[in-house]
């Protein structure tokens, strides 16, 4: 198990420092300069130079490269070009939106999908299960981009019940922000997120949970007179948990990865909305630093996924310890 | 039944007073303001970047120049109560408010002026229009209140580039943290900075001229069209400036509760041509391309109707514009001909770059189909903005291209040697140096007649349209800029009915 571990954690390494030069290197081929960006079209020369310097894009490719590898390992994400603050502060910020707002779409998808799927399995056949499985249809078809605006169509332009978007801030009394205006704020983005990723988890649920209902101690136990409702909760859920949660955590992945597309219909200032403008305003620091750390994420949920179902079922590691 | 009666009294005058204390507080007008705009400011200094943004929060609110531009276009004091020009246009005396303090409580003198102006021309400046300081000789500061200003030449426009944004005075205690922390001398105070969000400006009480009326502006940036739309039907935001959803603008029209205006910017849209290459070097190709473009359509088509045709790099608003729009009247048997002429009777191939703003994406399909019904066939090649300035504005590497430039006043550009233009004119030239010797009103304002007839002899560029200024506000708002003479949201002489 300790091996295992031990290469678990240097393939970590290995590639979040791949990472970190691929991203160097395709920054460097992309067309466009910070620094001009900054000026416009009436950058004169001698201020474009003045501003290079200053930025420390004067600098050799592989001393750049170097010279924030080297902050990198130490921890220090380096400073925007363009906000002219230090990276992990603006990541901090932008996380305290995506987290948050990933978390919930995880809890809300969870929570829509495990009584869905069971209820599928449980009505194997018969309309509910035709009923979920439609939904999931559904829900797997359509991008989250389409329902977030669906959902501001319905509760914010007809209804008013929920802001169109924007975030007003965790904290802030008198600035409208607070922990109530701020899940407020968050609760269509995280329903926009949360229901094509409950569609697909209805699925796996009602499938893992029907798979479990086929074997031999399901039969035993019904056997011996366990109701149906008690074999399925008791029984067949605990089993099919583990394939769930192996595909709830690759979802995490995609969760971040929706959350790019719907910080930007709802403008929320998360980390995706504040990559997508790092990009265009060529703030390669800003750009390096988050991909760099988005990379990190990837490779550690990953491999705690993988560990999680090597505890849980040692046989396919073939544990040597 | 008396008791019946009285209760029916109690509960009525309740009810009345209840309606009297809701219609007092409705009658309450508001004084805090929501603005929708499109990008969000890299930074809050606007000595130190290009971007729009930066000085559509900041101007008049935050940060003043030695004078300001107000809504019309005209020159007004700013941070300088008055001031006088030399006759030979060299020296100018500035004369400061007495109170004027920054936001942090230090006094705003002519050492800060000194400061700012030095700054902003030093080797190692950053400012985005360097150029504007550039004539500057000395700054002088006999008395705190007093500023003399020598320029080694004549510039006409000096004291309208002191009036812009990158001119704004700014303290040393300051300068260097004015990115996150912007420290002005204007009527409203930076608050707080929701990164991605919003920018929050509140009243300065210590301002020593006439105070806004609204205590807390709240700038909130949304760039997807369809959010801004939403926000503002949603009722979260109050009015949206340069709204370019122009397809949504009926429906705002329609609405009882909003108000849509349109007027003016300084933001001539323009195919810009590539003059040193073939066979845009040939000025008979440039005239076939201005006489091959319908400007009525693409007005139409890009901006829904919503804007006024050019012919020339000039915008109609200004005193000294001639409408030169009669020059290349829409005519494509004209335009086969003279490219017959120039030797192209089967037309050529060629590329047009097109950046990403909507007018230029939108209007860049149009000008390629117009072209093409003349036998010009150009290949659409979408860019990021990133990449459209380093490869076309900086390496001049391209053939045709659509962008509006903003810069207010800037008929200059067509004089600078490296321009991406790569025009090259010894008459426009010769034309440009009389006017920055030209001190007189009516002299300049003939000067830049003549200018703009040789750019639209020689069909520099194509010359589109104008960008409209539009703003979708709620009704009831007044005192929102119309016009767009300088990029700014000058909020300070807005309020509720």
């Amino acid at each position: 198990m300790l091996a295992f571990l031990l290469r678990r954690l240097v393939s970590l390494i290995v590639t979040v420092w791949l990472a970190s030069i691929v991203v160097f290197a395709v920054l460097q081929l992309v067309p466009g300069d910070p620094a001009l960006l900054m000026l416009g079209v009436n950058a004169q020369p001698d201020t474009l130079a003045a501003l290079r310097s200053q930025m420390g894009l004067d600098q050799p490719i592989l001393t750049r490269y170097l010279q924030w590898a080297g902050a990198l390992a130490r921890g220090d994400l380096g400073v925007s070009l363009t906000y002219a603050r230090p990276v992990a502060e603006l990541v901090a910020e932008r996380l305290a939106v995506t987290l948050p707002l990933a978390l919930l779409s995880l809890v809300i998808s969870t929570v829509l999908a495990l009584p869905l799927g069971l209820l599928a399995a449980a009505r194997r056949g018969r309309g509910g299960d035709w009923a979920v499985l439609g939904f999931s249809q559904l829900g797997v078809s359509m991008p989250s981009f389409w329902i977030a605006i669906l959902l501001i169509l319905l509760f914010s332009l007809t209804l008013h019940w929920f802001p169109a978007g924007g975030f007003p801030g965790w904290t802030g009394p008198g600035w409208g922000g607070g922990i109530g205006p701020a899940l407020h704020a968050l609760l269509l983005p995280a329903l926009a997120l949360a229901l094509p990723e409950a569609a697909i988890l209805a699925r796996v649920t009602r499938t893992a949970v029907l798979d479990t209902l086929a074997e031999d101690h399901i039969r035993t136990a019904r056997a011996k007179g366990v109701s149906r409702t008690a074999v399925l909760l008791r029984h067949a859920l605990p089993n099919a948990l583990i394939p769930v949660a192996t595909v709830l955590g690759l979802q995490i992945s995609f969760l971040v990865a929706g959350a790019v597309v719907v910080e930007n219909v709802f403008t929320l200032p998360g980390l995706g909305r504040l990559l997508y403008q790092a990009i265009g305003q060529r703030d390669l620091i800003v750009v390096q630093g988050v991909v760099v750390l988005l990379a990190l994420f990837v490779v550690v949920v990953n491999a705690l996924v993988d560990i999680a179902c090597a505890l849980a079922d040692p046989r396919p590691k073939g544990v040597s310890s | 039944m008396s008791t019946a009666k009285q209760r029916f009294t109690l509960v009525a005058s309740a009810a009345l007073a209840l309606a009297a204390t809701s219609l007092t507080a409705t009658a309450q007008p508001r004084t805090d303001l929501v603005v929708g705009m499109a990008l969000e400011p890299p930074h809050l200094d606007p000595t130190a970047g290009a971007a729009g943004a930066i000085k559509e929060v900041t101007y008049a609110n935050l940060f003043e120049p030695l004078l300001r531009v107000d809504a019309d276009g005209k020159l007004v004091p700013g941070l300088a109560e008055r001031w006088t020009v030399s006759d030979d246009g060299l020296t100018y005396r500035f004369t400061l408010r007495p109170n004027a303090k920054f936001h942090d409580g230090t006094t705003a003198d002519s050492a800060d002026v000194k400061f700012t102006l030095d700054r902003a021309r030093a080797a190692d400046s950053v400012n985005a229009q360097k150029a504007y300081f550039a004539p500057i000789a000395s700054v002088e500061t006999p008395d705190p209140q007093t500023v003399v200003v020598t320029l080694s030449r004549p510039d006409g426009l000096f004291l309208f580039h002191m009036a812009s944004g990158d001119a704004a005075i700014v303290a040393p205690e300051s300068a260097a943290t004015n990115k996150q922390k912007p420290v002005g001398t204007g009527p409203f105070k930076f608050d707080r900075w929701v990164a991605g969000d919003r920018v929050v400006l509140v009243r300065n009480p210590d301002y020593d001229g006439m105070k806004p009326t609204l205590d807390r502006v709240t700038f909130r940036f949304i760039s997807d069209p369809a959010a801004q739309v939403a926000a503002l039907k949603a009722g979260d935001i109050d009015a949206f400036t340069l709204f370019s959803t122009y397809e949504a603008l009926p429906e705002f029209r329609n609405d009882p509760k909003f108000t849509v205006t349109v007027g003016s910017t300084e933001g001539e849209t323009i195919l810009s041509t590539n003059n040193a290459r073939k066979p845009f070097d040939d000025v008979r190709v440039r005239r076939a391309m201005a006489y091959a473009i319908d400007r009525k359509t693409l007005i139409d088509g890009v901006l829904y109707g919503n804007g006024v045709a050019i012919g020339s790099h000039f915008p109609p608003h200004r005193e000294g514009y001639v409408d030169l729009t009669g020059m290349y009247p829409y005519d494509p048997a004209k335009a086969k001909a003279l490219l017959a002429e120039a030797g192209y009777p089967n037309g050529f191939d060629t590329t047009l770059r097109l950046p990403p703003p909507p007018y230029a994406r939108r209007g860049g399909e149009l000008v390629a189909a117009m072209l093409a019904e003349v036998g010009i066939r150009a290949k659409i090649e979408p860019v990021e903005w990133a990449a459209w300035l380093e490869k076309t504005f900086k390496g001049k590497d391209y053939d045709l291209t659509m962008i509006a430039h903003t810069e207010p006043l800037d008929i200059d550009i067509y004089a600078r040697p490296d321009y991406y233009f790569n025009y090259k004119s010894e008459r426009f030239n010769a034309l440009n140096d009389e006017l920055n010797r030209t001190q007189d009103p009516a002299k300049r304002n003939a000067l830049y007649g003549e200018e703009q007839k040789v750019l639209a002899e020689d069909a520099v560029n194509g010359f589109l349209f104008m960008l409209p200024s539009v703003t979708v506000q709620k009704a009831g708002l007044t005192g929102m800029w119309v016009n767009r003479p300088v990029q700014a949201n000058d909020v300070t002489g807005v309020s509720w009915k």
